[in-house]
C-alpha cells in the first residue's frame, strides 16, 4: 500500500513540529526509541516508525494505538541520539485528536472496585493525559 | 629572558618615508564567477572607488586568483605604476600568499597590498541584503585604501633552522612518518609514550578488508625503526613542553625510567618469571594480567623488558634473576632538551569511556566487551589464545552481538561525529567469529563502507550468513550467562529479541587523552571535538593551525590504516618542505616608532606575552624573532613610543575612519577580530552561509590588545554605533596572555566610555574560538539588534567626541 | 535546618506512611520540613506541548507558596522539597518553564493576579537530593539497627531521572538511592531494570500493560538476589505493589515481593516506631519478611 505526499503533507509535519517544539526533521531513523521502549511490545507503530509518518506528512499516526499506550517515561527522550524528545511528539498526537473535544478515558469505564482501589494521583495523572 | 639563537643573515632594510598623497592604489574586486557578485555590485564599488582621491585604478574581474587575471593585475602594476593594491575578494587566508607572490615578481612589496574579505564575511553571510553587502564592501575597501595609503615596505628576516624533526607517537602514523623522514635524510626524534612503538594497530591480529596479518605487516617497519640511523627512539617519553618558534622549537622531553638497560636486556623472560606482582595488563585490554617487570608483547620495539615503577615492590628478585645483569631498580626519571625545526603529532587515539553510557552496562557484566577487548580475544597471543569464550564462566560463545554507534553520532552525548572504521571492524571481526562458527549479528544505524574494496567486503560477508540489522540496540539486559537484546529492526518496523553469550561495544572514536594535553601545551587548535583542528579541511589537512606543527592519523579524526599512512607520508613531506633551507620570519613586529618618547619604564617588558621587550641603555629593545605580532605592547606604553609593523598607529587610525565616514549604512558596527583563531571562526561561518546583517564591519587586527580607548572612542566618533572586541580564549589562540587582556581592559574600557556621554552598552566583548561560529553569528545579531534597538549614538554627542578627541591628541 | 515542604495527594492519603517516616527521619537528621500552607494538586503530569499554559497554573500556585513562605522568614532557603516523584517531576519542570521563558511566566503572573507575582526563583528538590547533600556518612551515624540481611533493590522509576535537565543522577545508572540504603546497612541489589518505567498512569484503564511491566521489573530484582525492593513514588508503589494481584494472575508462579518507599526503611534503621510506618496501607504485608530478618519484633 502506497504512502500518498498530498500537497499539503508538510503542514501536518510543520503542525506537529509545532506542537511539540521538536525538530523531527532531525531524526534519521535509528532506532533507539523503539529499541528501548518499555511499552513497545503493546504498540500498533513502532515509535521510530510514527517520527517516520510524521516526517512525511501522513496523519494515519493519529488513529495509533501507540500514541494512547506511550506512558511519557521519556526514556526515547533521554536517548535519542539527535536530541528529539520522542514524547514531546507523542503528545502533541495526542492534543490533536483530543482537541477535537474526544475523550480517551471515561471514568465510567474504569470499574467500581477499580475505582476504589486507584490512589488519586493515578485518576489524576491518566485523565491528564487522555480527556479533553 | 633566554637569547634566541639569531642566525639572522641579512640588515633590515631601511623604511622608505612616502607623502601620504602622492600614491597610485590600484583597487581590484573580484566577482568570484557570481560569488561575490550575485550580492555585492561590484560595479558600484569599483566606480565609488574610481573617486577616491589616490587610487589611479579600479576594476573588477571574474575570478581574481585566475592566471590571467593575476598576469593583467602585474601588468598594470607595471604601467600605471601603481605603488599600492587593494583587493576585495574571498578570505586573505585562500590567496594572500599567492597574490603577495605574484605582486612581488612585478615589484610591489607584501606589505603594500591590502585584501578585504568580500565573500566569507561578506557576500555569503548577507545574501538577501545586496543593498547593505554592496554599502559594507564600499566602506571596507576605502578603509583599506586609507591603510594602504600609510603603509610602508617591509621584508622578512631570513632565520637558519633547525633540519631534525620531532614525531610525537609511535602508532603506524608516527612510525610511517618517521621512516619517510629518516629516508630524507633527516634526523627524527620519534617520541612514544609506552614501552614499545606499535601503537593499537599491533593489538589487531588482522586488518580489513583483506584479513592480513596486522602484525607480520607492521613488525617489519618496526624492525626498520629500530635499524634507521636517523631514527632516535625514545620509549616511555612524553613531550612535557614545546617553545620557540617554527624551525627553531625547544622541546622538553621527560623519560620514565626503564629500569632496564635496552642493551643489555635479551628478553629471555627470566625477570618475569620471578616478579612477584601481577597488575592489569593493559595490552590485552585488562583481560588477564602481567608481572611489573614486563614486555608488552614479544615482538617490542625497543627489543626489551620494562619496569612498571608505579607497581614495582623494589623486591629485587629481577635483578637477582637477571643474567646479563640489565636491571637496575635505581634508575631515575630524566627530562632531554631537544632543538628541533618542525614537529609532527601522530598521537592516535583511545576508545571512549563506555562505562559513562550506562545503558550498555558496561562493567556490570562480564559478557559485555569493548571491540578492543574483541581484538585481544581473536589474537593467538592474546589472553584466551583466540578462543571465543563467555567471560563469565569460560564457555565457548555460539553466538555475538555487535552494537555499532554505542555513543557515535549522538548530539545527545556529545559526540555528533561518525567513528568511520567502527562498521567496518565489526565486519572484520565477524568474518573470524564467523569462521568460528559463531554466529554474529551486527546491529546498526546505517552500514558505512565506503574506501577501496570495503563495499566488496560488506557483500562478502553478507554472502557468508553473518547477520545485518538496520536498528541501534538502546540497551541491554543482562540474563544470568546471557545477554538480551532487545532492538528494532526498522526496515521491518518490527522489535527483534535475541539472547546472546558475548555482546561486542563498538565506542567512539576520541582523541588519546595525552593528545588533548599535548595540543594544548602546545597551542595548537582544537575542534570541537579534540582532535587537532587542520589548517584547511579540504586544502591543506595536515597542517596545524600552527605554523611548522603537522599532524596525521588518528589525531586529527577517525581514520582506517590506509589513509593514516597516507596521511604520515604527506605530513612528512610537509615537514621536510618546511624544513627547506632557510626560514622567514614574518616582519609584522613591534618596534620604537617614536624612540625620542621612550623612557625605559618597562611597561611593555611587563605586558609582553613571549617576553621579546627588554630594556637596554635607558631604551625598549625588541627581539623581532620572538615577537609575535600581537600588539599588546602598543597601548600599554604610556607616552606612545611604540607602533607595529603592518598596522601602525597612523594606518589603524585612517582605516577606522575610512571605513566610518562617508558610509550611507544607517547602522554601522565595527568588530575588531583577532586575525587567527576569531578570523577563521568567521570565515567558517560565511562557508556554512550563516548569515547576519551587514552593519557588521571587521577590521582585523593581530589580537584585540593592540587596541586602546583611544581606538574605541574614534569608532563612535567617526559614525560607529557598535564596536564589538572578539578574542579568542587565552589557551586557543597563540597570542597567549594577549588575549586576555582585552577582556581586563573592557572594565576600564566601559567606564571610561560613560564620561564621553557613550552607553557602556554600545562595547560588546566575546570570546570566540574556531568551533564557536555559530555562537558568533548569534553575537553579531544579538548586537545588531540591540544596536538597532537603541538607535544611532546622536550627533551632538559624537561631534562632542570628536572634539574631545581632537583636544586630547593636541594636549 | 528549615525547609518547606510540598507533599502532593497521595502522601496523605494511601502514601501517608511515606510522608510520615520521610518527616521523621528528616528530623533526626536535624531537618525540619514545613508544609506550606494552602498547596495544590501539583497538577502531574506535566503538559507537553509548546502552546499549554492552562496546565501550569497549579504547579506554579504551589511554588507562589513556597516563594511566599521563604520570603516570612519561616524556612532558611528558596528550596522546595518534594517526596513524591510526580510531584518533584511536575513542580521542577514548571519551575524551569517559567524561568526560560519570562513571557510566559508574565501571561501566568497577569492571569492568577489574585496571587503575588511568581519571581521564578524557587528551586524545587527532591528528598533524596537532600540525603546526598547532608550526606550519606552522617545518616549512616544516626543508624541504630543496621537492616543486615535485607537485601533491597533500588527502583527509580522514571520521574527523578527523565528529562536530563532534572535528573538527580545519572539517568542510566544512577547511584544516589544505593548509596542511600547501603548506609542504612542494607544488601543492596542491582536491577537491570531499575530504571524502567512501571507504566504510570496507564494503571488506570490498561492495567495489563502495567502488569506486565511490573513482572519483569520484579523478577529480574528477584533473579538478582533481591528480597524487596524500595521506591520513592506513590504511583510506583501502586503500581509495583498492588498490581502484583494481576500479576499473579498471569504468572501463577510468580512470588509477591514487598515494596517499600526508601524513607520507611531509613526510618527502620534509626530505629523509629514502626507503628507509624504505614505498612498496613501495603498490599503485600512487607512485615513478614523484616520479621523473618530479624529487622522487627513481634509474632
Amino acid at each position: 500500500m502506497r504512502l500518498r505526499i498530498s500537497p499539503g503533507a508538510s503542514r501536518f509535519t510543520d503542525r506537529v513540529a509545532e506542537l511539540s517544539g521538536e525538530n523531527l526533521r532531525a531524526c534519521y531513523q535509528c532506532g533507539e526509541c523503539s529499541s528501548g521502549c518499555p511499552l513497545a511490545s503493546e504498540m500498533d507503530l513502532l515509535p521510530s516508525t510514527i517520527i517516520r509518518l510524521v516526517q512525511l506528512g501522513q496523519e494515519e499516526v493519529l488513529d495509533s494505538k501507540t500514541i494512547w499506550v506511550c506512558s511519557s517515561c521519556l526514556t526515547c527522550a533521554v536517548r535519542c541520539p539527535q536530541q528529539i524528545d520522542v514524547a514531546k511528539v507523542m503528545e502533541a498526537l495526542r492534543q490533536l485528536n483530543l482537541r477535537k473535544n474526544i475523550d480517551r478515558i471515561r471514568i465510567e469505564e474504569i470499574p467500581l472496585d477499580e475505582r476504589r482501589r486507584l490512589p488519586q494521583i493515578a485518576m489524576i495523572s491518566s485523565f491528564r493525559k487522555q480527556t479533553a | 629572558m633566554k637569547s634566541k639563537s639569531s642566525r639572522a643573515s641579512a640588515e633590515r632594510p631601511r623604511k622608505s618615508k612616502e607623502a601620504k598623497g602622492d600614491h597610485r592604489v590600484g583597487v581590484f574586486v573580484c566577482e568570484c564567477g557570481g560569488n561575490i557578485s550575485d550580492v555585492v555590485d561590484v560595479k558600484k564599488v569599483v566606480n565609488e572607488a574610481r573617486s577616491w582621491k589616490g587610487v589611479a585604478m579600479a576594476r573588477a574581474t571574474t575570478y581574481l586568483c585566475s592566471k590571467p587575471s593575476i598576469e593583467q593585475m602585474k601588468d598594470w602594476i607595471r604601467r600605471v605604476k601603481l605603488d599600492r593594491v587593494v583587493l576585495a575578494c574571498c578570505t586573505p587566508n585562500m590567496h594572500r600568499k599567492k597574490f603577495e607572490r605574484s605582486f612581488k615578481e612585478a615589484g610591489l612589496n607584501s606589505a603594500l597590498m591590502e585584501i578585504v574579505n568580500a565573500r566569507e564575511q561578506g557576500s555569503w553571510v548577507h545574501p538577501d541584503d545586496p543593498e547593505g553587502a554592496t554599502q559594507k564592501t564600499i566602506d571596507l575597501v576605502r578603509g583599506a585604501v586609507e591603510k594602504a595609503k600609510r603603509s610602508t615596505p617591509l621584508e622578512p628576516m631570513e632565520l637558519e633552522v633547525e633540519r631534525s624533526v620531532l614525531v610525537v607517537g609511535g602508532g603506524i602514523a608516527g612510525i610511517t612518518a618517521a621512516l619517510r623522514l629518516a629516508e630524507s635524510g633527516r634526523k627524527v626524534y620519534l617520541v612514544e609514550s609506552k614501552s614499545s612503538i606499535g601503537g593499537h594497530m599491533i593489538q589487531y591480529p588482522k586488518v580489513f578488508p583483506t584479513l592480513d596479518c596486522s602484525q607480520c605487516i607492521l613488525t617489519p617497519k618496526m624492525g626498520d625503526v629500530a635499524d634507521s640511523q636517523n631514527i632516535e627512539l625514545l620509549t616511555l617519553a612524553k613531550v612535557k613542553s614545546a617553545s620557540g618558534v617554527p624551525g627553531n622549537f625547544n622541546v622538553t622531553v621527560s623519560l620514565k625510567a626503564r629500569g632496564v638497560d635496552p642493551e643489555k636486556c635479551v628478553s629471555c623472560g627470566a625477570c618475569s618469571q620471578e616478579c612477584p606482582v601481577s597488575v592489569p595488563n593493559d595490552f590485552n585490554e585488562y583481560m588477564d594480567e602481567r608481572k611489573a617487570v614486563y614486555i608488552p608483547f614479544p615482538q617490542a620495539v625497543p627489543s626489551a623488558y620494562a619496569i612498571d615503577f608505579d607497581n614495582c615492590t623494589k623486591c629485587g628478585n629481577c635483578v637477582e634473576a637477571c643474567a646479563r645483569k640489565a636491571i637496575d631498580l635505581e634508575e631515575k626519571p630524566r627530562e632531554r632538551e631537544l632543538t628541533v625545526g618542525a614537529i609532527i603529532l601522530a598521537t592516535g587515539f583511545q576508545l571512549y569511556d563506555i562505562t559513562q553510557l550506562g545503558q550498555y552496562r558496561y562493567g556490570k557484566h562480564p559478557n559485555i566487551i569493548t571491540s578492543l577487548q574483541m581484538e585481544r580475544m581473536l589474537d593467538i597471543t592474546g589472553p584466551t589464545k583466540s578462543s571465543v569464550v563467555r567471560l563469565s564462566d569460560g564457555k565457548e560463545a555460539r553466538n555475538v552481538c555487535y552494537v555499532l554507534c554505542a555513543g557515535s553520532r549522538d548530539v545527545s552525548k556529545g559526540l555528533p561525529y561518525c567513528s568511520r572504521i567502527c562498521c567496518l571492524y565489526a565486519i572484520k571481526q565477524a568474518m573470524l567469529l564467523h569462521k568460528a562458527g559463531i554466529d554474529v549479528w551486527i546491529h546498526y544505524i546505517d552500514m558505512r563502507t565506503p574506501g577501496r574494496r570495503y563495499e566488496e567486503f560488506y557483500k562478502t560477508a553478507r554472502d557468508e550468513g553473518i547477520n545485518f540489522v538496520k536498528g541501534k540496540v538502546a540497551e541491554v539486559v543482562p540474563a544470568s550467562d546471557q545477554i538480551t537484546v532487545v532492538a528494532e529492526d526498522v526496515t521491518v518496523n518490527r522489535l527483534i529479541e535475541n539472547t546472546f553469550d558475548l555482546v561486542v561495544l563498538c565506542p567512539p572514536i576520541c582523541p588519546s587523552r595525552d593528545s588533548t594535553k599535548l595540543a594544548e601545551n602546545m597551542k595548537v587548535p582544537l575542534d570541537e571535538n579534540r582532535f587537532v583542528l587542520e589548517s584547511h579541511p579540504k586544502l591543506d589537512p595536515l597542517a596545524t593551525k600552527r605554523e611548522g606543527i603537522f599532524a596525521c592519523g588518528m589525531a586529527m579524526g577517525p581514520k582506517d590504516i590506509q589513509s593514516t599512512v597516507a596521511e604520515a607520508e604527506g605530513a612528512a613531506m610537509k615537514a621536510v618542505n618546511f624544513l627547506g633551507e632557510k626560514r622567514e620570519i614574518e616582519p609584522a613586529n613591534a618596534f620604537l616608532g617614536a624612540p625620542q618618547n621612550c623612557n625605559g619604564c618597562g611597561e611593555c617588558v611587563q605586558i609582553c606575552p613571549v617576553e621579546a621587550i627588554q630594556v637596554s641603555q635607558g631604551k625598549a629593545r625588541i627581539n623581532e624573532i620572538v615577537c609575535n605580532g600581537c600588539g599588546a605592547c602598543i597601548p600599554a606604553c604610556p607616552t606612545h613610543a611604540l607602533d607595529l609593523q603592518g598596522l601602525t598607529e597612523e594606518q589603524l587610525t585612517a582605516q577606522i575612519r575610512a571605513v566610518l565616514e562617508g558610509s550611507r549604512a544607517e547602522t554601522k558596527i565595527v568588530a575588531f577580530m583577532g586575525k587567527g583563531t576569531v578570523y577563521t571562526a568567521a570565515d567558517i561561518a560565511g562557508v556554512n552561509r550563516l548569515p547576519y546583517p551587514s552593519s557588521v564591519r571587521t577590521i582585523p587586527v593581530p589580537s584585540t590588545s593592540r587596541l586602546s580607548l583611544e581606538h574605541i572612542l574614534q569608532c563612535f566618533a567617526h559614525g560607529a554605533d557598535g564596536v564589538m572586541l572578539l578574542e579568542p580564549p587565552e589557551q586557543e589562540g597563540s597570542f597567549g596572555k594577549a588575549h586576555t587582556m582585552a577582556g581586563e581592559r573592557k572594565e576600564e574600557y566601559v567606564s571610561k566610555l560613560e564620561d564621553y556621554g557613550v552607553d557602556s552598552i554600545r562595547l560588546w566583548f566575546s570570546n570566540v574560538y574556531v568551533p564557536d561560529w555559530r555562537k558568533l553569528v548569534g553575537a553579531f545579531n544579538s548586537f545588531h539588534s540591540m544596536i538597532e534597538g537603541m538607535g544611532p549614538i546622536n550627533s551632538e554627542t559624537r561631534q562632542e567626541l570628536v572634539n574631545k578627541l581632537e583636544k586630547r591628541n593636541r594636549g | 535546618m528549615k525547609n518547606a515542604f510540598f507533599p502532593g495527594c497521595s502522601l496523605k492519603t494511601p502514601a501517608r506512611g511515606f510522608e510520615e517516616t520521610a518527616i521523621s527521619c528528616a528530623r533526626v537528621l536535624d531537618l525540619e520540613l514545613i508544609e506550606i500552607p494552602r498547596w495544590n494538586c501539583c497538577g502531574t503530569v506535566y503538559s507537553l506541548t509548546t502552546d499549554d499554559l492552562m496546565h501550569h497554573l497549579a504547579p506554579i500556585r504551589n511554588l507562589i507558596r513556597a516563594q511566599k513562605m521563604a520570603a516570612s522568614g519561616a524556612v532558611d532557603d528558596q528550596r522546595l522539597v518534594t517526596l513524591c516523584s510526580m510531584c518533584y517531576n511536575t513542580l521542577k519542570r514548571s519551575s524551569f518553564l517559567v524561568k526560560e521563558n519570562p513571557d510566559k511566566l508574565k501571561v501566568i503572573n497577569d492571569f492568577m493576579d489574585e496571587e503575588e507575582s511568581y519571581s521564578a526563583k524557587v528551586e524545587v528538590v527532591h528528598f533524596l537530593q537532600l540525603m546526598r547533600e547532608i550526606g550519606f556518612r552522617q545518616l549512616e551515624s544516626k543508624v541504630k539497627k543496621p537492616l543486615r540481611n535485607l537485601r533491597v533493590s533500588p527502583y527509580y522509576g522514571c520521574m527523578l531521572l527523565r528529562p536530563r535537565e532534572l535528573a538527580i543522577d545519572d539517568p542510566e545508572d544512577p547511584k544516589v538511592l544505593e548509596d542511600l540504603l547501603a548506609a542504612l546497612g542494607a544488601h543492596v541489589v542491582d536491577n537491570p531494570l531499575k530504571v524502567r518505567c512501571c507504566g504510570s498512569y496507564l494503571t488506570a484503564n490498561r492495567k495489563q500493560t502495567v502488569a506486565d511491566l511490573a513482572h519483569d521489573i520484579l523478577t529480574h530484582a528477584v533473579s538478582e538476589g533481591a528480597d524487596a525492593l524500595a521506591v520513592s513514588c506513590p504511583l510506583c508503589a501502586f503500581n509495583l505493589d498492588a498490581r502484583q494481584a494481576e500479576v499473579k494472575n498471569l504468572h501463577p508462579s510468580f512470588e509477591f515481593v514487598p515494596i517499600f518507599y526508601f524513607t520507611q526503611l531509613m526510618a527502620l534503621a534509626f530505629g523509629l516506631n514502626p507503628e507509624q510506618f504505614g505498612f498496613d496501607t501495603h498490599t503485600v504485608d512487607p512485615r513478614k519478611l523484616l520479621k523473618e530478618k530479624g529487622l522487627l519484633d513481634g509474632e
